[in-house]
């Protein structure tokens, strides 16, 4: 199993190494395009801002790259409002591998960031989400997120509901931290190491 | 439903984990790493290791245990202590911590919450206050340097004048450390954290006084805290988490079980 996760040069890297570390598979972290396209699974990792993070993919030249993947990939939380066409946050072009917008969450009066664990709701039967139930609690940190559309694989609700993992084809993002969501986020992270297209 | 967050804190000086009463008298706890990891197994929410001695010494101190509890904890976790400036957060983000928690420098220089939140993000940045209620004056009051009994004083901030200078900076979370009851187990100061509920609008973080389960209840209930942090009743195993989880789900308070 050839992992690679994308160098973004965000912070949450190592966080991400070490969880599937945990799960016995040493990934390599990676900003060359090479390596990326023989990978057997992708990984894109964010925490920071859309706009930063999406300079960087481009100073890196990985844009086009990352919109021409045929394996898994997955982004967490930055990394999957990076699959999105577009984000709100810094009003920024994303990767437009899932015609989903990124939006300032609509959170009823309820405090921001949405910082925490929280559980989800409406999910689907896609491998990623095997295993999962109503009563798993994942953690979250974001200000910003997708509303519930056509490509939201599971739900949470804060305030209102947004999509807390989002699919289309070969291409799936979760906005929580599976890195940081004890044994649901690493069964996630499994799911995702045997995800078969 | 969004849980209550459990927040064991950990202070560390030289790599062990120690507790003092009332910031003094430290008496070691144990290691990192393996007191980290049976928090995270037992069910704590989230971690802090607070490096007491770093803010006071003016030294170079030694983080590397941050990677260590990042290669083996599933949680987060956010690291105080010591950071005095934006390189010396990203390295500790850099080696897996998910927030850093600033105190006394961003007291010496306010501008350094602007540039933590423009480098990392607003949900990286926690500012911890250690605030002590002045019997004669009456006020809330921000002290200084408490990791160093010797160098610790009293600042110009009142507690809720400093709260509302660092969520304009951008601060994505406070701990609010209560002084007065730090360590001695009498209960949160529900009355200063419901008055700093009033003006603060992201997470607030209760610290100082957890003594019994009740005590948390009555943080979570009265004053809407988003998280309790404790130390010596989880340390000293006068209450296991999973039994305090299941009485504040009995409670009724929104916890992860």
């Amino acid at each position: 199993m050839k992992l690679v996760i994308v160098d973004t040069g965000c912070a949450n890297i190592s966080s991400v190494y070490f969880a599937f570390k945990r799960l016995g598979v040493e990934a390599s972290i990676s900003r060359d395009a090479k390596a990326i396209k023989a990978a057997d699974k992708v990984l894109l990792p964010g925490v920071g801002t859309a706009h930063n993070a999406m300079a960087k993919l481009q100073q890196a030249e990985l844009i086009d790259t990352l919109q021409h993947l045929q394996q898994p990939l997955l982004g967490i939380c930055l990394g999957m409002q990076m699959l999105t066409a577009h984000s709100m946050e810094g009003d920024v072009a994303c990767l437009n591998l899932i015609p989903s917008e990124v939006r300032p969450m609509q959170s009823a009066g309820l405090r921001l960031p949405h910082m925490g664990w929280n559980t989800l709701h409406s999910i689907s039967n896609h491998p990623l989400l095997r295993g999962f139930s109503v009563t798993d609690y994942v953690y979250f940190v974001h200000s910003f997120a997708v509303a519930p559309d056509e490509y939201s694989l599971a739900q949470c609700h804060y305030g209102t509901d947004f999509a807390a993992v989002i699919g289309k084809d070969n291409v799936a993002g979760a906005q929580f931290h599976p890195e940081r969501s004890g044994k649901t986020g690493a069964r996630l992270l499994q799911n995702f190491l045997e995800w078969q297209l | 439903m969004l849980a209550k967050r459990l927040i064991p804190c950990l202070d560390v000086r030289d790599g062990k984990v120690v507790k003092g009463v009332q910031f003094r008298n430290h008496e070691i706890i144990g290691d990192i790493v393996p007191l980290a990891q049976r928090y995270a197994e037992a069910g704590a929410d989230e971690l802090v290791f607070y490096d007491i001695t770093a803010s006071s010494d003016g030294r170079v101190v030694d983080k590397s245990w941050v990677q260590r509890i990042a290669e083996v904890i599933d949680i987060p976790f956010c690291v105080a202590g010591g950071i005095k400036t934006v390189a010396d957060a990203g390295k500790i983000l850099e080696m897996g911590a998910d927030k850093i928690s600033i105190n006394s420098p961003a007291l010496l220089r306010p501008e350094l919450i602007n540039e933590l939140n423009h480098s990392f993000g607003q949900q990286c940045v926690v500012i911890g206050i250690d605030s002590f209620f002045d019997v004669t004056s009456g006020q809330y009051q921000v002290y200084q340097f408490t990791g160093d009994e010797s160098r610790t004083r009293k600042t110009q901030w009142l507690t809720r004048d400093w709260v509302s200078e660092v969520l304009s900076r951008g601060a994505g979370e406070i701990v609010l450390n209560c002084m007065n009851q730090d360590g001695v187990r009498q209960g949160y100061d529900i009355a200063q954290l419901k008055s700093i509920r009033e003006v603060c609008s992201v997470p607030l973080i209760a610290s100082g006084g957890a003594g019994t389960m009740q005590h948390f209840t009555d943080v979570f209930e009265k004053a809407d805290v988003d998280g309790a942090l404790a130390a010596s009743v989880f340390h000293k195993g006068i209450i296991e988490i999973a039994e305090l989880k299941a009485k504040l789900i009995a409670d009724g308070i929104s916890i992860r079980p």
